[in-house]
Parts: C-alpha cells; sequence; structure tokens
C-alpha cells in the first residue's frame, strides 16, 4: 500500500482544481470559526458571571431570618399531653435577627480544616437621607481585616479604600449607585436612620462598584462598631456569618453538616445564592454544545457533497487507475487523503479566523447594562479549544470523506470505460 | 512456441433489457510474442470478449488462464495486482489522467508496482516515451496533447512496467490514417524485437492485415481462428 503515492495524486487533484478545492476548505473554516467565536464567547460570560457572583457571595451564609416559627409556645410546653392545640394569628416574638453566641460560633468554624476564614457580619436596612428624600439601603457591618482577606471588596473601590472605615469614627463606603442617588461624594456627609428611628451622621470615605446595579444601588459598608452603635446594640450584636472554605465545591455537603450541629440558624450554600446564574451557565453550556456540533455536522455535509460530487467526476480516472492496477483501497485513499487534507487546511484558516473576530469581539465594548456593568465583551483565549476546533475539522472530514472514497473504490472499470 | 494466454468456454451474458448471450463458449489459445487482431461487426462481442482477456471483468462464465496463472475466482484486488505486473492496455480514447504530465501518466503504474526507485522508474518512463516519439513532450500537461500524441503517450504508459500482454480496444479508432500507422509501427516493433504479445480488437481492415494472426468473430462466436 503506497500512501506516499496516494498522497501525492491527492494533492495534484486538489491543486488542479483550486477553486473547488477552496470552497470546500471554507465550509470547513467557517463551521471550525464560528465554533471557536461561540465557545470563546460562551465560556468568557460563563467565568464572567461566575467570578462576579463569586467575589460576591461567601461559600456559606450563616443568618437569622425573622420567620414566625409554627410551632407555638404551648404546644411544645405541653408536647406530652393528649390535647392538640391551635393557636391562630401567632406573631412573632420580639427576636432579634442576632445569631446567639455568634463570636464564640466563629471562633469554633475557624478551627474546622475546611474553613478558610469567617467574616461576621452585622446589617440593616437603613434609609438614606438626602433633604427631604428618604432612600433606602442597607449597611453592613464589617471586621475590615477579616473581609480584606476572605473577599475582595477591597478590589471593588472606585475611589477611597476600605482601609479607610479603620481612619476616625462613623465612616461608611457606599455603593456608586447609592452614593449618586444620595449625591454624595467623598468627603461628604450623609444622614441615615434606621428602622427603629434612630439618626446617624456618616462620613464618607470610600466608594466602590461591584459592576451589579442591584448592589451598587444599595449597598454601604461600615465597620462593625460603628453599626452596632447605630442600631443601638452591644459588640455581640451579630447578624450573619460569612465563611470561606477550602473546597468551594464541598459547600452544599458542609453546610448540610453544619445544620445538624446548629439547628437555629439558617444556612445558605454560594449554589443556593446564586441558583439563577448557575441555571443561566447551564443552559448556555447546553446550547454551545448543540450549536457547536449542528455547525460541524453541517460543514461535514458539506465535504460529504462535494466529495461525492468530485468522485462523480473522476470517474474516468478512477477506471484508468484500477485498469493500469492500482487496487480498491488505493482509491480509497487517495480521496481520502483530499477530504482530509481539505479538513485540515480549512481547519487551521478556520482557527486564524475565529482567533481574529474572538479578538474583535473581545475589544467591543459592551453596551452598559441594567444588571451588571463590563467594558467590553467577556471572551476567553483557551488553547484547548482551538486544540479541540482543528480535532474537530479532522474528525469532521474524515468521517464525510470515508463513505465516498469506499464508494470510489467500488467503481466498475469495466463499465466506465465502456459507456 | 510457448502459450502466453488461453480462454475456455468463455460464456457471457447481458441482463439489460433481457437476458441476452453475448459470448457462446469462446475458445481460444495466444502464443508468446504473436501480434494477435481481434476483428468483426459491431456487436459481435469481440469488446466484451478483450474485457474479460483482461481480467477486468469477471462477470463470466469459463476458465482464462494468462502465464500459466489460472484467473478464475480471483478477489478483484489480487486481479488488480495482477495486471499492473504483467498486463497494459491502451483505450480507444485515450484516457490519460488530464491532470497530470506525459510523464508522470507513464509512470504511475511503475510507482504502483514500487518494484523500482522513483529516479529510475523515472528513467524507464522517459525510455518508453522515446520509443513511442513522445519524448520531447515529456512535461507537457496531457490534456495538452493532440489526439495521437495522447494515444502513444497510453502506450508508453501501457508498456511501463514491461507486461507480458499488451491489449487494445480500437488503438486507432479515433486516429487518422498518419497516426495509426504511427501506433501499428510500434505495435509491430514491440512484438517482434520485444517478444510481448499483442492483442488488439480492430475495425480497422489495414491494421489487422498487418497482424501475425486474425480471429474474427460473429454473434458472439469465432467464425475463423
Amino acid at each position: 500500500m503506497n500512501w506516499r503515492l496516494a498522497f501525492d495524486i491527492a494533492v495534484t487533484h486538489l491543486v488542479t482544481k483550486k477553486k473547488q478545492s477552496l470552497v470546500a476548505m471554507l465550509g470547513v473554516t467557517f463551521g471550525i470559526s464560528m465554533f471557536l467565536v461561540m465557545i470563546s464567547f460562551m465560556t468568557g460570560v460563563n467565568q464572567f458571571l461566575e467570578n462576579m457572583a463569586m467575589d460576591n457571595t461567601p461559600h456559606i451564609r450563616i443568618y437569622n431570618p425573622v420567620e414566625v416559627k409554627h410551632t407555638s409556645i404551648i404546644g411544645t410546653y405541653r408536647r406530652d399531653s393528649s390535647t392538640w392545640y391551635v393557636v391562630r394569628h401567632q406573631r412573632p416574638k420580639d427576636d432579634l435577627p442576632k445569631i446567639k453566641n455568634a463570636l464564640f460560633i466563629s471562633n469554633q468554624l475557624e478551627k474546622l480544616p475546611e474553613v478558610t476564614g469567617v467574616a461576621p457580619q452585622v446589617s440593616s436596612q437603613v434609609f438614606f437621607n438626602n433633604g427631604p428624600v428618604q432612600i433606602p439601603g442597607n449597611i453592613s457591618g464589617i471586621d475590615v481585616k477579616k473581609q480584606e482577606l476572605l473577599f475582595s471588596l477591597d478590589k471593588k473601590m472606585d475611589e477611597g479604600s476600605l482601609e479607610d472605615l479603620l481612619k476616625g469614627s462613623d465612616v461608611i463606603v457606599m455603593g456608586r449607585g447609592l452614593a449618586d442617588k444620595v449625591s454624595v461624594k467623598v468627603g461628604d456627609r450623609v444622614s441615615v436612620t434606621t428602622p427603629e428611628g434612630y439618626n446617624f451622621i456618616l462620613k464618607v470615605g470610600g466608594i466602590f462598584s461591584f459592576g451589579i446595579t442591584t448592589l451598587d444601588d444599595t449597598k454601604s459598608y461600615a465597620t462593625l462598631s460603628t453599626v452596632q452603635k447605630i442600631l443601638q446594640r452591644d459588640p455581640s450584636y451579630i447578624t450573619e456569618l460569612n465563611l470561606k472554605l477550602k473546597d468551594m465545591q464541598s459547600a452544599k455537603v458542609f453546610a448540610g453538616q453544619l445544620k445538624k450541629q446548629m439547628p437555629n440558624v439558617y444556612f445558605e450554600d454560594w449554589e443556593q445564592a446564586n441558583s439563577s446564574i448557575l441555571a443561566g451557565e447551564k443552559i448556555r453550556d447546553i446550547m454551545t454544545g448543540v450549536v457547536s456540533f449542528t455547525l460541524l455536522l453541517v460543514a461535514g455535509f458539506g465535504i460529504y457533497n462535494i466529495m461525492n460530487m468530485n468522485i462523480i467526476n473522476k470517474m474516468k480516472d478512477i477506471a484508468i487507475l484500477k485498469a493500469t492496477g492500482f487496487q480498491g483501497k488505493d482509491i480509497t485513499a487517495i480521496f481520502l487523503f483530499q477530504s482530509v487534507i481539505i479538513g485540515v487546511l480549512g481547519g487551521l484558516l478556520g482557527l486564524l479566523v475565529g482567533f481574529l473576530f474572538s479578538y474583535l469581539l473581545s475589544i467591543t465594548p459592551f453596551p452598559e447594562g441594567t444588571f451588571f456593568r463590563i467594558s467590553t465583551f467577556p471572551v476567553n483565549f483557551l488553547p484547548l479549544h482551538y486544540i479541540m476546533g482543528v480535532l474537530f475539522g479532522f474528525v469532521t472530514t474524515l468521517f464525510a470523506g470515508y463513505f465516498p472514497s469506499k464508494k470510489a473504490a467500488k467503481v466498475d472499470p469495466v463499465q466506465i470505460i465502456r459507456g | 512456441m510457448e502459450t502466453i494466454l488461453k480462454a475456455s468456454g468463455i460464456i457471457k451474458y447481458f441482463n439489460e433489457p433481457e437476458p441476452f448471450k453475448v459470448l457462446n463458449n469462446v475458445s481460444f489459445e495466444v502464443n508468446k510474442g504473436e501480434f494477435l487482431a481481434i476483428t468483426g461487426k459491431s456487436g459481435c462481442g469481440k469488446s466484451t470478449l478483450l474485457y474479460i482477456l483482461s481480467t477486468m471483468d469477471t462477470n463470466f462464465e469459463g476458465e482464462l488462464e494468462i502465464k500459466g496463472e489460472h484467473l478464475h475466482g480471483w478477489t478483484q484486488n489480487a486481479l488488480a495486482a495482477f495486471r499492473n505486473e504483467n498486463l497494459g492496455f491502451v483505450f480507444q480514447f485515450h484516457y490519460l489522467l488530464p491532470e497530470f504530465t506525459a510523464l508522470k501518466n507513464v509512470m504511475l503504474p511503475a510507482l504502483k508496482l514500487a518494484r523500482y526507485s522513483k529516479e529510475e522508474v523515472e528513467a524507464r518512463a522517459m525510455e518508453k516515451l522515446r520509443m513511442v516519439g513522445m519524448d520531447g513532450f515529456a512535461k507537457k500537461l496531457s490534456s495538452r496533447l493532440s489526439g495521437g500524441q495522447q494515444q502513444r503517450v497510453a502506450i508508453a504508459r501501457a508498456l511501463i512496467n514491461d507486461p507480458a500482454i499488451i491489449m487494445g480496444d480500437e488503438p486507432t479508432g479515433n486516429l487518422d490514417k498518419a497516426n495509426s500507422v504511427k501506433v501499428f509501427d510500434i505495435f509491430r516493433q514491440l512484438a517482434k524485437e520485444n517478444h510481448q504479445t499483442i492483442i488488439t480488437v480492430t475495425h480497422d481492415a489495414d491494421f489487422a492485415a498487418g497482424t501475425d494472426h486474425i480471429v474474427e468473430m460473429q454473434d458472439g462466436q469465432i467464425i475463423r481462428a
């Protein structure tokens, strides 16, 4: 079996019909370049959203929501009696949304091997006063050092720095949207009112932006002690604990374990908190897969068609080759080589075009959105995608060319020569 | 005199439009170095017979023996290999591969046989082209040659592997008188000097008259051997 000879003949065929070969190549080029642009963009979007979510979401959030408890005190107290107690319109106790023994729990959790760190927070809804107008928002008291260590709020500062919260007392940093709504700049004073009706004046030390409108328009941060002071609570008043784990994938399971030990508080893991983003990611991945597959299938059909036509045009040549002693497998090899050469060249060109378009997309400004902000389209450049592209091109053309080539081998020379 | 080809009891049917017996129990022998012509009116089955003798048509009853080998029941691939080594063809229409030069066309069957290196094959191909007077056109694309020139290149190609038998299906059918004479002379020379066997099917009475032996067919049978 003379591969070199078959290759030689295949190349001669391709070079003689340059235009036709080019058209065949373009089908593969188009399929692969579109595949690349799509997968680069989709994975870029997914990664961007995931990073954005992960920047703002602790792996596990422990908090104490104010909810009606469905068991009544009488029911709990008289559990042994055979009487069934029904209490209508039970009102909730004036329970504070604080986590009992928060600092103790925080220390215990930090000792666990799975936990990287725990950042305590005390949060409350507040109104920001802009003259007579009241703008709703919320304020979170944080442990600045811990927050810097575990989460990346300090990297989101547009003006001022997180450390400014520690300089002086009663300093606040606000989200960009919120600061604009309240019409304050760094250095101004802002007045807040708590739900209980307490007023407080704070100094604006900095402005941050997460790029997510819901956060930037409502959130503000100050030190734990500042917020505890605003709410007129003692230093043990903590409303949530934010955990960062060594392995974030184990969050759900780990939260389940903790829940058993601490039944009185609520656990929210990052997957729950970001379920909509993650669902979106899954949908995008499926779409990418389906569209890629279709693109390559169509490119493959293009090659199949062209190879079929090619072979029909070359029936005479095949008959002559067979008459002079070429065997069926030689004929198959010749046309398979043609197909594969088209695939590889078309694929390589597709990589180039795909890269070009991906690059152009990555420098295109992204339209200012209401949900999040990003300067340009997020595009990933992973070598793996490019390797996949060329591999797909090769495999598709191998399959697409195989059947016509096998058919070519079965040509009956006598029928062709005698007409 | 050594028998180089022997056909015994060849029977062949065409099935369209209805079963038709085109070859009816044909038997004959060819000696080595013979220049043989098969003649007969159109439709007598002579070309059909030739293609059976060529091993390209395996759909027949009867026995075929070439160079002592019984070829009945061989696979297509095995027959192709046999053809490559032992037979050469010249068709009525030139049937050169249009994308290749004259030289490359002649070289291909030898490259397939892979008995000699590429350089040797090229040298031998030039030799064959010289024999048919086409060495000056070696590097020309075959599609650019005239009919007579292409036919001579085709003969050179048929010769490249020094086959025992050269078979021709109306080799001068598409040529003018001058070119027909040239082709005839080449065949004559091959039979006489190289002792190669030549079997041609022909309509050309002058051509047939110059051969060693004429086999005449009518209605699927040999009427004169």
